[in-house]
């Protein structure tokens, strides 16, 4: 499905206004819904200010955490069983690790084990920006999709950011909602996002339509893919099938699949690490279930295997980009 | 710290009470240890003997509105906080009737009794004690701590889990919030066979109460009337809304850590040190005219009714079978054609 954009806005929205608005809205219309997070109260409203203003509308309901992401998530999982709709934010994705018990083990195997469900938000800012590191970059889908109970989703645009954290937000299973750290300012929207045509989630978007090639991508990594598809189209005249995914666990393999079986080649592009996660689930079940349908051996592009480098000139070669993945449809298409 | 006197003014109806959840639950590990070793359960038996002063303590002060969470030796408070012995079979032989449907077992049943909340145990210890404090912080924002009699969250801990980040993390954030919080803490000596000097190095593990903002007290884990009398205190100061509250319990596991664990470990020099509370107990309710020889004897064989009734009911129910199961994680089983 392709997604027009649609009601122009006043100004242009960023983002991070995307995210912050539907917690408001989420705060405003559901008495369930609270916010826990390090900094995210006063008037300091968050390391990235995506909860800026909150705390002054909702003062009850936009509590400081202190720097014990463990807790934080344990004291969500706890608060879920008493009827609430915890939204915790980590301060970076990076620092979810420790909360990886609580995560993996307590909230994603709740309603299995007990039948009990565990409706809350863990919001994820993800992704490299130059200078940030090896602790302040990681892409965490790898290591959480893999834990059966977690729903895990990561927004590419304005819309996405408004309409998947509402999703989230009603889902009755943990949510992990990884955003990006590099759109929050750089991406914004020229139409009113509330409005925007969106799908639902746990469903995958084609952002761009094509024959030649299907290039799966998700998180900030799609604009990458979409700068290749315009390049290719215009240089080279190939036709790429751009592909969102959205949602990453339930991961839509329906919408790769089909697109698979139009265009016969596939690569999937990440800053992820390469080893093991998305990238490799979405290779084996193409591999397994379209075989028939390749003309050429799926490919991914992912980021260096290394720990995420600080300095930008080792940040830009270890990163994928547009002109990496464009080569790697080149070679795939010619294959 | 505070020390509560031995000598209280416990009633005697509440010390009864408290004895017949100590020897039901005393009975009913009996049994599983016995299923164990006659390899007739879903996976090992993990006991509660020797803790059922402090457990059930713990819990016979509980009611309706107030949350559980219960560590691996809680048999005792888990029955006074008014858990079904039915679920403890279903549960302990992996039956399809038992609340976790044998997903999961033994000491990870969360059972909710109306309003009687007990959460369910995940094995990473530290882990239930921000469950507990996010409970109560729901309560909170729900109004359902306003007052002096208001609900309480109690969680059991012992001296190795104290030892676990999360209960770090988990404690200063209760102590933030001032949350009416009550943290149980068995000190039964051994951290599965690590002994006290190598899991922490603080004089006394009720030091820490004062760190977490905290009010600390002690008692004999071994002599009912101390258990009583101190989580008595400690959930009443709670429920009033004195902040959180942290009982200490000195005492020793009489089993292994699970029934395949023949806690060697322990040393003659360590057992001669404690006491079995349930015998001592006995003793002193006998001594002081509160209960009789005959009293005792009814007790013990209304629990061994209980018990073996529940065991025969659970054992003749059906087991989970594969091929009924939807092998399905999530709750929201629309998400791939959206919510």
């Amino acid at each position: 499905m392709r997604l027009q954009r649609q009601e122009p806005a006043e100004r242009l929205v960023k983002y991070l206004e995307a995210i912050r608005l539907a917690l408001g809205e989420l705060l405003e219309h559901d008495p369930r819904v609270f916010l826990y997070g390090q900094d995210i109260a006063g008037t300091f409203g968050g390391a990235f200010k995506a909860t800026k203003g909150l705390a002054e509308r909702f003062p009850t309901r936009v509590l400081n955490a202190p720097i014990s992401e463990d807790a934080i998530t344990g004291i969500a999982i706890g608060a879920a069983q008493e009827g609430l709709v915890p939204i915790i934010e980590f301060q970076f994705a990076d620092f979810a690790s420790i909360a990886f018990n609580q995560l993996v083990n307590h909230a994603a195997t709740m309603h299995w084990r007990t039948g009990q469900t565990c409706p809350m938000v863990a919001r994820l800012p993800v992704g490299g920006t130059p200078g940030g590191g090896p602790f302040h970059s990681q892409m965490v889908e790898g290591w959480l999709t893999h834990h059966p109970g977690l729903v895990v989703v990561a927004p590419s645009t304005v819309a996405d950011a408004y309409f998947l954290l509402k999703d989230a937000a009603t889902c009755t299973d943990p949510v992990v909602f990884c955003e990006h750290k590099y759109l929050y300012y750089h991406l914004a929207a020229d139409f009113d996002p509330r409005r925007a045509e969106h799908l639902p989630m746990g469903r995958a978007a084609i952002r761009r339509s094509g024959t030649d090639c299907t290039v799966v991508s998700w998180s900030g990594m799609v604009h990458e893919a979409l700068k290749a598809a315009e390049v290719l189209a215009g240089e080279h005249e190939i036709e790429c099938e751009v592909i969102d995914l959205r949602c990453l666990r339930p991961l839509d393999a329906d919408t790769i699949l089909e697109s698979v079986a139009r265009t016969g080649r596939l690569v999937v592009a990440t800053e992820s690490w390469p080893f093991g996660g998305v990238t490799a689930e979405i290779l084996a079940v193409v591999a397994s279930e379209a075989f028939q349908h390749l003309d050429a051996p799926p490919q991914r592009l992912a980021a260096l295997d290394t720990p995420i480098p600080f300095h930008p000139a080792l940040f830009a070669a270890h990163h994928p980009d547009a002109a990496r993945i464009a080569a790697l449809v080149l070679e795939t298409v010619s294959f | 710290m505070r020390t509560v006197p031995v000598a209280s003014t416990v009633p005697d109806e509440l010390r009864l009470a408290h004895l017949r959840w100590m020897i039901l639950a005393r009975v009913i590990d009996d049994r599983l240890a016995t299923l164990y070793k006659q390899n007739a359960l879903a996976g090992s038996a993990f006991l509660g003997r020797g803790q059922e002063a402090l457990s059930a303590a713990g819990g016979i002060y509980l009611r309706p509105g107030d949350i559980f969470a219960p560590m691996i030796r809680d048999q005792a408070g888990r029955l006074a906080f008014g858990e079904d012995p039915l679920d403890v079979f279903r549960t302990c032989l992996g039956r399809r009737t038992g609340n976790t449907r044998g997903r999961d077992g033994n000491v990870h049943r969360g059972v909710h009794v109306g309003d009687r909340r007990q959460l369910a145990f995940i094995s990473h210890l530290g882990a239930m004690v921000p469950a507990t404090v996010g409970a109560l912080l729901g309560k909170r924002l729900k109004g359902e701590l306003r007052g002096t009699d208001t609900p309480v969250g109690m969680v059991s801990i012992g001296d190795g889990g104290m030892a676990a980040g999360a209960a770090h993390e988990g404690l200063n954030a209760a102590g933030i919030e001032r949350l009416p919080l009550v943290v149980m803490v068995a000190n039964n000596q051994l951290s599965y066979s690590t002994y006290n000097d190598r899991s922490f190095a603080c004089r006394h593990l009720v030091d820490r109460a004062a760190a977490y903002g905290f009010t600390g007290r002690t008692c004999d884990g071994t002599d009912a009337d101390a258990c009583l009398a101190t989580m008595g205190l400690a959930v009443a100061a709670a429920r009033r809304g004195e902040g959180p509250q942290m009982v200490v319990a000195e005492l020793l596991r009489l089993a292994g850590h699970g029934e395949h664990d023949d806690a060697s470990y322990v040393t003659p020099e360590l057992r001669s040190r404690f006491g079995d509370c349930l015998p001592l107990t006995e003793r002193t309710l006998k001594n002081q005219g509160v209960i009789d020889e005959a009293g005792l004897a009814k007790l013990w064989d209304e629990a061994r009714q209980i018990s073996q009734r529940a065991y025969e009911q659970a054992s003749s129910e059906p087991e989970p079978d594969p091929a009924q199961e939807d092998w399905c994680a999530y709750s929201a089983r629309n998400l791939r054609s959206g919510l």
